[in-house]
Parts: structure tokens; sequence; C-alpha cells
């Protein structure tokens, strides 16, 4: 046999099976067992920057396929690079590299036999979502797809003991498969019966009703929507994160999340082709909706990892809404503008990957040194950890939609694509796109507030519990060598996505004509890599770097003014005296304090539950709760009904061998007359 | 008229099968029980070598060897060691009674033969008229696992049923390849042993063989 050519798809593949080696191999018995830490995880960071450049070189070509002879008998795997896959495996590479190379220092006080199984279900996780952008059939997809469900289950139930975890784990699993039913049926509506095989070509070929087609948007829409964290599927993720150690909570909610996107993209624009303006209007719709409740619930939290996993749900109702605006646009007839839509969502994707693996790293850096993951038990961490909290901030700059940083970039490019909306024909349509804009618009202000929260409360101001020395196993210092490269790579990516985005939209440009047909006006294109022009230059145009210019100018005047006119005394003094003359660390501001003005206007969307002690009390405590309405709404009843019907059903098991004889013999009976 | 004599006397030896069938299905006591199954056997073995002899299909000899080896001799031997080890002589209890289970049992008959007609018609083998026999005497087997409340007549009712598929494949098409029937015959037999060791475990477990007793693994 020849050796393959050394085409970006064969490597591609390739080093999804290097990912599989190196897990398989990370539980070989060894005497030294800093093995995996010092070889295994580096070399998969590698491998992902590999597979970071394969995707970006990648973009511009015409797709490739390749047949791989595995899997079943004449059912030979698909594989296939375009220029959609190949984004997506950027996105993979890059957070890959991060995450891993960040991993050693997170593990470093494992036990060898669990750093083993880690080392094997995290690498399965990595290869299992290259392979599910690489897949051309339904039938590897699927085989990907389910890998990458329980390799991730796997990892979040490391703290298996735990009973919280299993549970957690538990749900998770349930919705994966939930979405896995709903997708598995979407491609067989979309295959329509006969005797053609499963390859996406065949799928893409299949000429269907619209009421079919419908039927397979809305279940590719719920499955892949279940995967993501869309509402009101997104239960297991405040869950499912917090449980899983921070390096996996940093994959699955930057990348693992973005397959879910990238198979509804797949799905939705290159299998179905035929978008209609009403299934784009319903995505952008459950978009603002998952959006506005995503942040809602996660000003709640006093959980940090909590709090960024129902981030995680806002940001993945951003990417929605994107899509739908391009769905709308493009089922109206007007191409361009959908294109535009698609670009912002498809940026929104890599921008979530890269600062919200950035920030679950943080929250992992903290949790690692001092074991705390509740912020009302933090404070003053900026003293401690300076490294993690410039790399904090950096990502919580970033997720607040701030110049020049790239959550601004995606965002605005997202609302450049709703103001599109006078364009369009349908009034009602006209008039709603603004309204899911300014929900974005809401969303955003209040993710700012959230992370102006959660760094005010983490990093700045006292230390909460002085009594409470690092436990056990928490050196309590600041992240060590392998932490600060993962993090500081993916803050790298932050500045640069969003210094320079006029290239990102060049690149992300050859995505959307690959899939839609269409692109970008020339004048867009033509403004040059300094200028971000959206439409045309008339509109609207985003120079970053003017605006870090000014930044930077403003603040060097402002100290330099300062230090100009300051009298030049300094004076140490407790922050935030007030002129008290007792002050403790309790009586700074709290995380559930922060948010109690916005638990007060949108206390309809919580359920709260509230204890304020008697006045005479001699020990006095406040306790809240704040609960996640869907539970009650929906998962509650669904878990009653699936019990009820068990119990219904468990009438069967009578427990007597003569029962069980005599139902077979019934069916036997059944059966013969049947085929008679 | 070689054919016609020996195709009378495969008619024959089936009706002693349907009969013996129904015979186990009364018969109350384990010794019977087991004698019973090693006639059953022993028609099953003869049919087969009639068969063999007017086919002149040579493997038929082997399966019709094997039967008798397994059936009539092997088998009933390990039945009766097992039951004077367990020293369960006595007699069987029912679930139903017995004449209403014969009824039920010339219904399942008449079931059978109205079922195998049509099928009995395409075959073109000489001992095509007997597929309904050997689907009657299955189900029978079937129907005595059913209304037997310990565990030996059950084990024997589940033999006995292999017999009538046993049958069955000879009347339809002379018989299945002789390697999957000597699999048959080994997994017949390796599932004797299994069974004997489980009426060990059960009877050790729960003082005695009945399964009622069982209901009890259930889970709540």
């Amino acid at each position: 046999m020849n050796p393959p050519d050394l085409t970006p798809v064969t490597i591609a593949a390739g080093i999804a099976g290097f990912w599989i080696l190196i897990g398989a191999a990370s539980l070989v018995e060894s005497q030294r067992l800093r093995f995996i830490n010092r070889l295994i995880f580096p070399a998969g960071a590698v491998a992902g920057c590999v597979l970071a450049i394969i995707g970006a070189r990648a973009l511009g070509d015409p797709a490739e396929t390749l047949v791989l002879p595995l899997g079943l008998p004449d059912l030979p795997f698909h594989l296939r690079l375009d220029p959609l896959a190949a984004f997506f495996l950027f996105l993979l590479g890059v957070g890959a590299f991060g995450v891993s190379a960040y991993a050693p220092g997170y593990f470093s006080r494992e036990s060898a036999h669990r750093l083993r199984l880690l080392s094997l279900q995290y690498h399965v996780f990595l290869a299992s979502m290259a392979l599910v952008m690489l897949a051309d059939d339904a039938y590897l997809f699927m085989v990907a797809w389910e890998t990458m469900a329980l390799s991730s289950y796997l990892l979040v139930t490391t703290e298996h003991k735990l009973p919280a975890v299993r549970g957690a784990g538990f749900l998770y699993l349930l919705i994966a498969h939930i979405g896995a039913i709903a997708i598995l049926l979407s491609f067989g509506v979309l295959h329509g019966g006969g005797f053609a095989d499963y390859t996406f070509d065949a799928l893409r070929a299949t000429e269907l009703t619209p009421f079919w087609a419908t039927v397979a948007f809305l279940l590719a829409f719920a499955g892949f929507g279940a995967k993501a964290g869309m509402i009101p599927l997104h239960a297991w993720l405040p869950e499912a994160h917090p449980a899983a150690p921070s390096p996996v909570s940093a994959l699955m909610s930057g990348i693992m999340l973005k397959t879910a996107i990238y198979g509804m993209v797949r799905v939705i624009y290159d299998l179905i082709g035929d978008i209609t303006w009403q299934w784009g209007l319903t995505v952008a719709i459950v978009g603002a909706l998952t959006s506005l409740f995503g942040v809602l619930y996660a000003l709640m939290q006093h959980d940090l990892k909590r709090l960024l996993a129902y981030h995680s749900v806002e940001n993945i109702g951003i990417i929605l809404i994107g899509i739908g605006l391009s769905m709308v646009f493009i089922g109206m007839g007007h191409p361009a503008v959908g294109a535009l839509g698609l670009i912002a969502a498809l940026y929104h994707a890599l921008n979530h990957a890269v600062f919200k693996a950035l920030l679950f790293l943080g929250a992992g850096s903290i949790l690692h040194s001092t074991g705390l993951r509740d912020l009302n038990d933090m404070g003053g961490l900026i003293h401690r950890m300076p490294r993690t909290a410039l790399c904090f901030l950096v990502g919580a700059l970033a997720i607040s939609a701030l110049p020049p940083l790239n959550g601004f970039v995606s965002e605005w490019l997202t609302f450049q694509t709703a103001l599109q909306a006078p364009v369009l024909e349908h009034g009602v349509v006209r008039s709603l796109l603004p309204l899911i804009a300014a929900m974005l618009a809401l969303a955003g202000a209040l993710t700012a507030m959230c992370f102006v929260k959660v760094f005010g409360i983490a990093f700045l101001g006292q230390r909460r519990e002085p009594h409470h020395p690092p436990a056990g196993d928490h050196p309590g210092g600041d992240a060590g060598l392998p932490e600060s490269i993962g993090m500081a790579w993916l803050g790298l990516w932050c500045v640069v996505l969003g210094i320079f985005p006029a290239v990102v939209l060049m690149l992300l440009n050859r995505v959307a004509v690959s899939l839609t047909g269409h692109g970008l006006p020339p004048e867009a294109l033509e403004a040059g890599w300094l200028w971000l022009v959206p439409t045309s230059a008339a509109q609207a145009s985003y120079n970053p770097l003017i605006f870090l210019a000014t930044i930077v100018t403003v603040v060097l005047l402002t100290f330099v003014f300062v230090r100009w006119c300051y009298h030049g005394r300094l004076r140490r003094s407790h922050p935030w005296d007030c002129g008290y003359p007792e002050q403790t660390a309790r009586m700074q501001d709290t995380a559930d304090a922060f948010g109690q003005p916005i638990r007060w206007i949108f206390a309809p969307v919580f359920r709260i539950e509230r204890r304020i002690p008697a006045p005479d009390d001699p020990h006095p405590r406040f306790e809240l709760h704040v609960e996640d309405r869907h539970w009650r709404w929906l998962y509650l009843p669904v878990a009653r009904l699936a019990e009820f019907l068990s119990v219904q059903v468990a009438v069967l098991q009578r427990g007597r061998i003569s029962t069980y004889l005599l139902y077979s013999f019934i069916t036997l009976l059944a059966l013969l007359v049947f085929v008679r | 008229m070689t054919t016609s004599l020996s195709q009378q006397l495969v008619n024959l030896l089936a009706a002693a099968l349907l009969l013996i069938a129904f015979a186990m299905l009364s018969q109350r006591r384990v010794l019977s029980l087991i004698r019973l199954f090693a006639w059953q056997g022993m028609a099953l073995g003869a049919s087969t070598a009639i068969v063999a002899y007017s086919t002149a299909q040579h493997h038929l000899y082997y399966s019709a060897a094997l039967t008798v080896a397994l059936k009539v001799v092997l088998l009933p031997w390990i039945l009766h060691r097992l039951i004077d080890k367990l020293y369960v002589r006595w007699d069987v209890e029912t679930l139903i009674n017995i004449p209403t289970t014969m009824l039920v049992g010339i219904g399942l008959a008449i079931f059978a033969f109205a079922l195998a007609t049509p099928i009995s018609e395409m075959a073109s083998t000489v001992t095509h008229s007997t597929l309904g026999i050997a689907l009657a005497s299955v189900l029978l087997s079937f129907l005595m696992m059913i209304v037997r409340r310990k565990a030996v007549p059950q084990v024997i009712g589940f033999l006995s049923m292999e017999n009538g598929l046993f049958f069955a494949a000879t009347s339809a098409t002379y018989g299945m390849p002789l390697v999957v029937e000597l699999g048959v015959a080994l997994d017949v037999l390796v599932g004797t042993f299994i069974f004997g060791i489980f009426f060990f475990h059960i009877r050790e477990q729960f003082d005695s063989l009945e399964i009622r007793h069982m209901e009890k693994l259930k889970e709540d």
C-alpha cells in the first residue's frame, strides 16, 4: 500500500489518530509518574497547534475528501475537509493547545491511576471532536458524536464518588442522548428512505418536500441545541461544568458546544440547503431568549464555575442569534447580509471558544490554588495570584464585549446584521429583528455587570476568610508555568482576534462563500486589513487599532496628569473605609448582594426562596436560594411522567418464571398467527 | 412399496411422539416423566433412522445415533442421578389442574395443525405430513414448562421441546446440516449440566426447588 499523500485532510485525520494513540499510551504502567504530565499532555498540545495551522491553511482551499477503510465491512468512514470544517478544526486546535498546555499544571497532584484514565479520556475526547468536524457521512458523524458524549461524560464524572457529580453526569448523559436521537432522526429524514448510503453527498442530493425539510430542520435544531445548551435544554450545563475538572470544563464549554454549532450549520446550510425565513426567525428568537435567560441566571450565581456555565448558555444564544438572522436574510433573498450574519456567528463561536476556555482555566487556577469555588469566600486574590488575575481580566473584558478585544467585534457584527433589517420586505420580521437586537444589547450589558461582579469580588477587595489557610493539597500560590502558558496563549488570541478582525473576516468570508454561494460585498473586502467594514463604509466601520491607541493615550495622559498635579505624598489606608473605625472583610459587597438589583427587577424570572431571621434571633442567618424555573416547569413534570410510565410497565415484572414463559409463549403464538 | 411403508412407519412414530407429549403433560410423577422423555427420544431416533434409510441420506444415521445416545441414554441417566441427589421423587405439582391443561393442549394441537397445513403442502419431503405434529409437540412442551411449578419438570419440558424442534427439522427438510445438529446436541447437554448446577444452588438458597420462591428475587 502506498503511503497516502500528505494532504491537509490526511494530516487532520492523522492528528485525531495521534490523540487516540497518546491517550492509549498514557495507560502504560510506568514507574515514572511524571511521564503523562511531562510528555503526553505537551505532545497533545503540539498536535493541537499543528491542527490549528492545518485548519487555517485549508480555509481557502477547495474541499478535499478521504475514505478510510475502517468501521464495518462495506461501510468505510468518509472524511472531508471543506472551509467550514477547516475553520472549526482551527478553533479546536487553538483551544486544545491552550487547555493541553494548562492541564499538566492543574493535574500535577492527581494520583497516577486517575491521571492515566483522565489522560486517556481527555485525548479520546479531543480526537472525537476532530472526527465530528471531519466526518462526511452520517455514520462516522454519529460514531464520533457519541464517542464525544461518552468520553466527556466520563471526564465529568471524574469525581464519581460524590453523589452530586454522579447526578450531574446522569443529567448530562440523558440530555446528550435525547439530542443524539433527534440528530439521528434528522439524518433519517434527510436520507428520505431508499437504498442510498448515508454519505453527506447522498443527503445533500435528496429532494425533500417543504414539510419534511421542516421536520429535518426542527429535529436537527433540537438535537444540536440540546448539546449546545439552548434554552430550555440547557439544564445540564450548569450542573456538568462545575462537576468536571477545570480543563475539561474549558474544553467542553469552549469547544464541545461549538461542535453542536458546527453540526447545526452543517445540517441546515449544507445538507438541507433550502432555508426558509420562518426557520431563521425560530432560531433567532430562541437564541435571543437563550442569551437573556443565560445571563440573568448567571448574575444570580455565586459558584464561579456555575456562573461561567450560564455564560456559556448566554454566548450560545448570541451565536444562535447570528445564525438565525443569517437564515432570515437568506430565506428572504438577501444572501449577502445572510453571509454577514453567518460570519458574525462563526466569529463569535471562535471568540467564545477562546475567552470562555480562558475564564474556565482561570477559575481552575483559583480552585487549584485555594480550593475555593464560591465567590462569597474569595476576595483579594489579585495579591496572591497576579498572573491569573491578569489573564482572567483579559478574558472578562473580552466576554463583556469591550473594545478592542475580540468579544466586541463579533457582537458588533451581529448587531450590524440585525441593523440591516430595513432591507426586508416583511413588516413583522422587520420590526422583530430590532427587538432581538435589543435583547442582545441587554444581555451584553448584563454580562459586563456580571464580570464586574466576578472580578471585583474574587480578585479585588480583601480576603473574606482569613482564618482558613489553603487546605491540605492546595498550595495557595499563583498559577505555575504550564498553567500560565495555557492562559497566556488564550489571552493572546483574545487580543489578536480583537485587533485584526478584518483578516478574520476575510477568512470567514471564504467559509460563507463555500456554504451559501455568496459572500460579503466587494466594498467590505476591499477596505483592507486595518478597517473592519461589514457592508459599506458609509454605514459602519470599526478600527480596533485606533480604539486601542485612544485608550492607551487616554490612560497615559491621565497617569501623567495625575502625577503632575498630585502632591505626591503617599498614604496607606484601608480601602472603602468610609470612616468606620471597625471593619471586617465580611463587610464587603458579596456576589449575591451585587446581583440583588437585577434579582429585584427580574423577580418573576427566578424562583427565589429567602429566609430572613427574626429580629430577636441570637444567631441570625440569612439564606437565599435562587433556582432556575425550568426545573419545575419542564424537567420535573417530564421526570414524573417517565416515573409513572415506568411503574405502569413494571407491572409486567412479576418475578415468576411461569409468567415470563407465558409471555414468550403468547408472543410466539401471536407471531405464528401473524406470519400465516 | 418401500416408500409407502416407511412413510407409514414415520407417521406412526410421529403419532407416538405426539401421544408421549400429551402423556408428559398429564404425568404427575417425575420418574415417569423421565421415562416418557426417554421413550420420546427413542421414537425420534427411530423415525430419523427410517427417514435416513428411505431417502438414503447418510448423515441422518449419525443424527439418529446421536439422538439415541444422548436422549435415551445419557440425559435420562443424568436426570435420574439428579433427582436421586436432590431427593425430589415426589409428585409434581401443577399450576393449573391436569384436565384443563389437557384441554388447552388439544386446542394448541389443533392450532399447530391449522398452522402447518399450508407449509407442509409446500414441502416435498416424504415426511411433510408430520410437520403439524412436530409443531404441536413443541407447543405442548412449552405449555408444560409454563404450568409446572418445580424446576426439574420445567427442564424436562425444555428438553422435550428440543425433541419437537429436531423432529420438525427432519420432517420439513430432512434435518439440519450435521454440524448444526452436533452443536445443538452439545448445547442441550451443556444446558442440562448448567441446570443441574443451578438446581443445587437454588435448593441451597431456598431449601426447595419451588419456582415460587424465586419471586423474591424481583427488583422492587
